[in-house]
């Protein structure tokens, strides 16, 4: 079973996918196997992550196990 | 006294402002005054119009997030009632993009309830926006101002 990336905003429209089936694993092995281009946006200093809903702070090490969600949050723009 | 009751919705199609604001006044005959906020897409000339505009959510916390900010908004102020509507989705200009109500027993507890929903909304919720001009599609992104608004709270 794979886990998840979910890509939004303008960070869709670089990946190309709103979604991307990845192996399990640690979030940087995850990253490595990803374009380049994409990983370094993804990593971004504004860009936030999610897992499964429950926003990270940003210091935790990420392992993503089958099944989960990760998603990456560029700044948001309501109203 | 009878619960707060608040109404939060996160919609893909067009609403009438004008008909969900009569639903929710006639829901609350209690409440001295309620204050209402909308928002639109602008409609205006020139090579900067904006022909259209998507904003785009996450399923796992946009709408969760905004049941969050109408609690937060309820346990702030003295409320009879509370109407959160934000749509996501391509617009044009002229469509409602979100529409906020505050009932209050008093008219100070109404206005700063709908200001700090809208404030929320506008800078931390969870949405992503981009306009559509002559020049193609752009994604928006947050304004100095927004998180000047927010820090006022």
């Amino acid at each position: 079973m794979t886990a998840r990336l979910v890509f939004l905003g303008r960070l869709e429209d670089i990946a190309g996918a709103a979604e991307l089936a990845v192996a399990p694993g640690p979030l940087e092995k995850v990253l490595a196997a990803l374009d380049p281009a994409l990983a370094v946006e993804l990593l971004g200093e504004r860009v936030r992550m999610a897992l499964n809903g429950a926003l990270l702070g940003g210091n935790e090490a990420v392992v993503l196990a089958p099944g989960d969600e990760l998603a990456f949050l560029p700044p948001v723009s309501g109203g | 006294m009878a619960p707060i009751t608040s109404d939060v919705r996160l919609l893909g199609e067009g609403f009438s402002p004008t008909d969900q604001l009569a639903t929710f006044n006639a829901a609350h005959p209690e409440a001295g005054g309620i204050v209402s906020f909308l928002g639109q897409v602008r409609s205006e000339g020139g090579a900067q119009a904006v022909e259209a505009l998507e904003l785009r959510h996450y399923a796992a916390m946009t709408l969760p997030g905004m049941e969050a900010l109408a609690a937060a908004t309820k346990a702030r102020w003295v409320l009879d009632g509370l109407l959160i509507i934000h749509r996501y989705g391509v617009m044009h200009p002229g469509d409602p993009i979100v529409l906020v109500a505050a009932a209050a027993r008093h008219r100070r507890d109404a206005f700063a309830a709908a200001d700090f929903a809208m404030d929320h909304l506008k800078s931390q919720s969870w949405f992503w926006k981009r306009e559509k001009t002559a020049a193609g599609w752009r994604w928006i992104e947050p304004r100095a101002d927004d998180h000047r608004d927010l820090a006022r709270w």
